[in-house]
């Protein structure tokens, strides 16, 4: 099932008359394409649990119309969408057994949906098995480890087979271990399902290793869709720049002159077709070349060898922060030397407007 | 290991300071708690106790055995089971239904919730004096309820000195309101501490509202009536001073005197001065607290089993 919102706003009224409302998705438009895993990535705040639960039906936006597929779901109740969500804390029962907790949506079925003892029993066990947690069912919450949790937590979205499943940072209580394997799990499950899926999360790295489309949002705007490789190698604007990798970009001020780019006095890249003006450099770490005759000249602060890379760090007075860079571990360095001389990638470099943040594109 | 190597060091210090700041509440405890029902304990087995010469003619059941003759206690065991019975399951039942209406208003709520806790700071007799106001008949009126009652083509009945159901119905009536209040007030809060997110996600699976009731907010707030259940039994199994608020002091006239009413008698009342009468009966409504509440414990243990 595909989802499409069609300039959606949400408008959270102030705590009384007084006081302003608070605008958490501002005109947000977005089509997600059936079967994928989307993931929506933003800072906390910029409204993107909003916008989940717009599309489940526990919030009803201020403007705009949500369709699954043809239907416009936008005023019906959540419970007649077919979605299923994943809440951030599980949200499980803690007086239920896991089966009686997978079974809960199964039971509140009625009419032609009902479904007999057996039925429910076999698609409960059926969505336990999915998830890997059918050893598990007499067990109570209090019982079970967070990861443990999680799993019922998603076996119970599932059990309806949803046309759209929901995850609100499903990852978020885990602890990092549990998190790299988990991850895996919920993209097992999705393509074993093909339900389309959404997924909120701010962490960066969780959106680019599992997702198949991702969703940048800040201040409740849409910034950038697109592949997570493609919103990596191509953002739109110093933000998504910023918030996608890790490390993270390296920022520079700088400006254009005679279709050079200067950052201080080096003149680092030729920009053809760009005008003259002040704009922010973003270079990623991977974006440099160490070389003795580079274009970039920086002071040496420290060589961190990871064993397959060496993280350089450096400084220079276009950059607030540390500079880091990672280049290959044969790269020859003088540990000793505090100069270092880098010369830059072009297609890891971006341009900003220094006005507007937005992308300036060269050639 | 660490943990044990600590308090081994600090044991004897942590021990003695922890029992001085138990002491002042201890010694209180067993000054006017522990030390007087073990005298009464005593006092029950011992024949025509006499607290001024301090002696008394033997030791045994006697005691036990005359009160459980007398009329008059068999008579009070009776009024306070049946109070025990009607008052109990519909006050919890009733303070039940206001909290989740309360819970689910939003206008007014505060107004509401102050409305419905001002009879438990209200005075036990000032609450006395509405429902004499409410229910006795006098040659001038018949009262408020027989007025109402009255509308409907029923005869006026004397609530207070009529027939036994009807005292019966006004003593409970007047107790169920008189300890509603403390059983909203536990209850609305215990509403409020259900997560938002569990009605959330039944919302997802579309749930009904009678279910929502039955398997998540009943068994949620579970823990919550069981304590409700369990001091509403002992404090009815405990009521006096309501019956003394419509009755007048004179309950045995009445015919409506509790257990405590009959100890409060056997000790200060007109009969007075049997201290080991009043003892027995006192040891024996200890005893059937005390099973009730373990009965009570038992069951409740298996109905809110969260893990």
């Amino acid at each position: 099932m595909n989802v499409r919102m069609e300039n959606i706003t949400k408008v959270f009224p102030g705590r009384d008359r007084k006081s302003a409302g608070v605008t958490a998705v501002d005109n947000f438009s977005l089509e997600l394409p059936d079967g994928k895993l989307v993931c929506l990535l933003g800072p906390s705040g910029c409204g993107k649990s909003t916008l989940l639960y717009m599309i489940c039906g526990l919030e009803t936006p201020t403007e705009g119309r949500i369709y699954f597929g043809d239907q416009d779901v936008t005023d019906i109740p959540s419970e007649k969408r077919g979605v299923g969500l994943v809440f951030q804390n599980y949200a499980l029962y803690p007086h239920l057994t896991v089966k009686q907790i997978i079974k809960f949506p199964l039971e509140n079925l009625k009419g032609d949906e009902k479904l007999s003892k057996e039925e429910m029993d076999k698609m409960a066990l059926e969505a336990a098995k999915l998830v890997q947690i059918d050893g598990l069912m007499d067990r109570k919450p209090g019982q079970m480890s967070g990861g443990q949790q999680q799993r019922v937590a998603i076996a119970r979205a599932i059990v309806k087979r949803p046309k759209v499943l929901l995850m609100d940072e499903p990852l978020s209580n885990l602890d990092a271990r549990l998190r790299l394997h988990t991850r895996e799990e919920i993209r097992r499950i999705q393509k074993e399902t093909g339900i389309t899926t959404i997924f909120v999360t701010h962490d960066q790295e969780e959106a680019m290793s599992i997702s198949d489309l991702i969703v940048v949002m800040k201040d409740g705007v849409l910034h950038q869709m697109g592949k997570p490789q493609d919103v990596y190698d191509d953002p739109v604007n110093l933000f998504v720049a910023q918030f996608l990798g890790t490390p993270e970009i390296n920022v520079f001020e700088g400006k254009v002159k005679d279709e050079g780019l200067y950052i201080g006095e080096d003149r680092v890249l030729e920009v053809r077709g760009v005008e003259d003006k002040d704009v922010f450099i973003g270079i990623r770490p991977e974006g440099f070349i160490v070389d003795d005759e580079g274009k970039l000249n920086c002071e040496l602060k420290g060589i961190n060898i990871m064993g397959r890379d060496i993280t350089v760090l450096s400084s220079n007075g276009a950059s607030k922060n540390v500079i880091r860079s990672i280049v290959s571990a044969e790269t020859a360095i003088d540990s000793g030397s505090n100069k270092v001389r880098f010369n830059l990638k072009p297609h890891k470099t971006y341009i900003f407007d220094k006005d507007t943040e937005e992308r300036i594109r060269f050639a | 290991m660490s943990k044990k190597t600590l308090s081994g060091v600090n044991g004897v210090a942590t021990n003695i300071s922890g029992w001085l700041y138990l002491l002042p509440a201890l010694l209180f405890l067993i000054a006017f708690m522990v030390y007087p029902l073990i005298d009464v304990f005593i006092y029950s087995f011992e024949e025509g106790y006499n607290s001024a010469s301090q002696t008394s003619f033997g030791t045994g059941g006697y005691n036990y055995a005359y009160i459980l003759r007398d009329p008059y206690f068999l008579k009070t065991v009776k009024n306070t089971f049946i109070l025990v019975i009607i008052t109990v399951p519909i006050s919890t039942g009733l303070a039940l239904l206001i909290s989740l209406g309360l819970n689910s208003i939003r206008a007014l709520k505060r107004l509401f919730q102050t409305i419905f806790f001002l009879p438990y700071v209200t005075n036990t007799l000032a609450v006395g004096l509405v429902f004499m106001i409410l229910f006795r008949k006098t040659p001038y009126t018949d009262g408020l309820v027989n007025m109402i009652i009255g509308k409907f083509g029923i005869s006026p009945v004397d609530f207070i000195d009529g027939p036994y159901w009807a005292k019966m119905l006004v003593l409970s009536v007047y107790v169920i309101w008189i300890v509603m209040p403390f059983k909203i007030l536990i209850l609305t809060s215990a509403l409020a501490s259900v997560p938002d997110v569990y009605y959330q996600s039944a919302r997802i699976d579309g749930t009904s509202s009678w279910r929502v009731f039955w398997r998540i907010t009943l068994p949620m707030i579970s823990p919550m009536i069981v304590y409700l259940i369990i001091t509403g039994f002992i404090g009815a199994f405990k009521a006096y001073s309501d019956a003394v608020a419509i009755f007048g002091v004179d309950l045995n006239a009445a015919g409506m005197n509790t257990i405590v009413g009959y100890v409060y008698d056997m000790l200060y009342g007109d009969g007075g001065g049997y201290p080991s009468y009043a003892s027995a009966a006192a040891i024996v409504l200890f005893a059937i607290v005390l099973t009730i509440t373990v009965i009570n414990l038992i069951v409740s243990r298996k109905a809110t089993d969260i893990t």
